[in-house]
């Protein structure tokens, strides 16, 4: 048996590049196949343009694009930065006040049921067309789960541990600071995850519904022009700002919560 | 917070601190349920520990036990009675006062070193002052080379341990134990009791020490409280004279046989233990 184990981790290592291969393998595989179906099926870029032709658009209109994406992402990062200021506000409400919570959490939870993206027309006469409107959407689909995450979070943890924090004659605030606030970073930056990719939603609908700059503008002008690879162009650059601005969170995330089972 | 600043610093190298004196008097306890009816936890308890006395106590689960220790850590109030901790009327956790809990409460985001660093933290006392006392403690614990591991790398019986070091860190007047090996397995815990007299013998702090285990209690403390069931108070108060330090063999010899019936009796009359 001496020399089994290094067999065993060479097989896995093995395994373990084939799996980090995956996932970019299998979308090279999709773009190939797009780039070489639609001329094959006789499609005009008007329908359906080839990613090539897509990439060659954002490369053109790069001045347009940019433009356009700093309005969507001065939006988008203002709501929800309002989002987690006033989540974590009520989250702490709820959790220390038992009349807050009884008053504002079940008005809270049945407002969530409003699909809020319906509120995106109303806010236009409210707000007007300018940047309000989409920072208070943004906001609006961002906050509620930084609430219940910021809840969660502060719920999860064990009550033995404050017992024990209190026996060593920490105040509440050491309590808070020490425990309390370190357990609930795991959830809470779930919730900020969460909230990120719902404050971009709401920033683009409400441009949807009026607006004069932003990606979603952009894309509703070029569809009233028939210009699809301009559309698809908004629709790569608005996934591109989801993507990065998920990773830098998942970067702050590594740097401020202790992986629990990273130390495994 | 004025105390605070006036009240002298322990010195880190203090090596053996002085037991505290502990007075339990006449102290009840009664809860809320939902239903609104009042439960009696504890009823008119009363007794008191001397400065480095070693004290067992043994009782049927809910009886009190824990609870009482709570009331003595200051985290619970009593509905009744006043207990004080060298003189002083506990009513809120005791400076002088250690705990260390059923399960270890770690906290996972700290490295070993720095969970046992805590209480010094929460005091406001210069940490690098304790890192000595911390390797000693971890060192008698056969956890010297674990200091900057994290808990999860560490197996249930180490963690207790780690608890226990962080309990007896700032030399504890008063060290309370709520079954602190309710969660090991049997051999783990065995080892445990050992280690746990001998750390004893060289802190010469007061313990008290909540079990349900009558084998557990009697090997360990000078003294043995049995409780009632609920609503608990001291049903009897057992001096156990076996010389320290005590080993396995003790536990076969006579005497520990007679104490163990001893206090079986006593559960036997209250019905917690069948005769057979």
């Amino acid at each position: 048996m001496p020399d089994a184990p290094p067999i065993k981790r060479k097989k896995r290592y093995g395994r373990t590049l084939l799996e980090s291969l995956a996932a970019p393998s299998l979308s090279l595989l999709i773009l190939v196949v797009w780039q070489v179906a639609v001329p094959a099926a006789g499609l005009s870029s008007f329908v359906l343009p080839t990613p090539w032709e897509i990439v060659g658009r954002i490369g053109g209109d790069y001045r347009l694009l940019l433009a356009n994406a700093a309005v969507t992402v001065s939006e988008m990062l203002a709501g929800f930065a309002i989002a987690a200021v006033a989540g974590i506000v009520t989250g702490l409400g709820i959790f220390y006040s038992r009349l807050f919570e009884r008053a504002f959490y079940p008005l809270l939870v049945a407002l969530n049921t409003i699909p809020k993206v319906v509120l995106a027309p109303l806010l236009v006469l409210y707000l007007g067309y300018g940047f309000a409107p989409k920072c208070f959407l943004a906001f609006v689909l961002a906050y509620f789960p930084i609430v219940i995450a910021t809840v969660v979070g502060l719920q999860s943890l064990d009550k033995g541990m404050v017992s024990l924090v209190r026996s060593m004659g920490a105040s509440e605030t050491q309590v808070f600071f020490k425990v309390r606030l370190p357990a609930a970073l795991p959830n809470l930056f779930g919730g900020f995850k969460v909230g990120i990719s719902l404050s971009i939603i709401g920033a683009v609908i409400g441009e949807y519904v009026a607006a004069e700059h932003g990606l979603g503008y952009v894309q509703l002008q070029a569809s009233s022009q028939f210009d699809t690879t301009l559309s698809f162009a908004a629709v790569v650059v608005i996934g591109v700002i989801g993507v990065v601005l998920f990773l830098a969170l998942d970067m702050l995330e590594r740097r401020a919560v202790f992986q629990r089972d990273a130390a495994k | 917070m004025g105390a605070r600043l006036l009240r002298p610093r322990p010195r880190a190298d203090e090596r053996r601190s002085h037991g505290a004196a502990l007075a339990i008097e006449r102290i009840s306890k009664s809860y809320d349920t939902r239903e609104g009816a009042e439960v009696l936890a504890l009823d008119q308890t009363d007794f008191t520990v001397a400065p480095g006395e070693f004290v067992a106590v043994v009782g049927p689960s809910g009886c009190g036990k824990s609870t009482l220790l709570s009331l003595i850590a200051g985290l619970t109030p009593a509905s009744s009675g006043r207990i004080t901790i060298d003189g002083e009327e506990v009513k809120r956790p005791h400076p002088k006062i250690g705990v260390v809990f059923q399960t270890d409460l770690l906290l996972y985001w700290r490295t070993i070193v720095d969970n046992i660093l805590l209480p010094i933290e929460i005091k406001g006392w210069n940490r690098r002052a304790y890192l000595p006392r911390v390797h000693e403690l971890l060192e008698q614990v056969g956890l010297g080379d674990f200091g900057q591991k994290y808990p999860t790398e560490l197996s249930g019986g180490m963690r207790q341990r780690v608890a226990i070091c962080r309990a007896l860190v700032q030399n504890p007047g008063l060290l309370l134990m709520d079954e602190p090996f309710g969660a090991l397995d049997a051999l783990t815990r065995e080892q445990m009791v050992i280690d746990l007299q001998s750390m004893w013998s060289s802190v010469g702090n007061t313990v008290i020490f909540i079990t349900h285990s009558i084998e557990e209690a009697i090997f360990l403390a000078d003294r043995v409280l049995v409780m009632s069931p609920r609503p608990g108070r001291v049903d009897l108060d057992l001096r156990i004279d076996i010389p320290r330090p005590r080993g396995w063999k003790n536990r076969i010899e006579q005497k520990f046989a007679d104490y163990m019936t001893q206090v079986r009796a006593v559960f036997e009359a209250r019905g917690v233990l069948s005769k057979e």
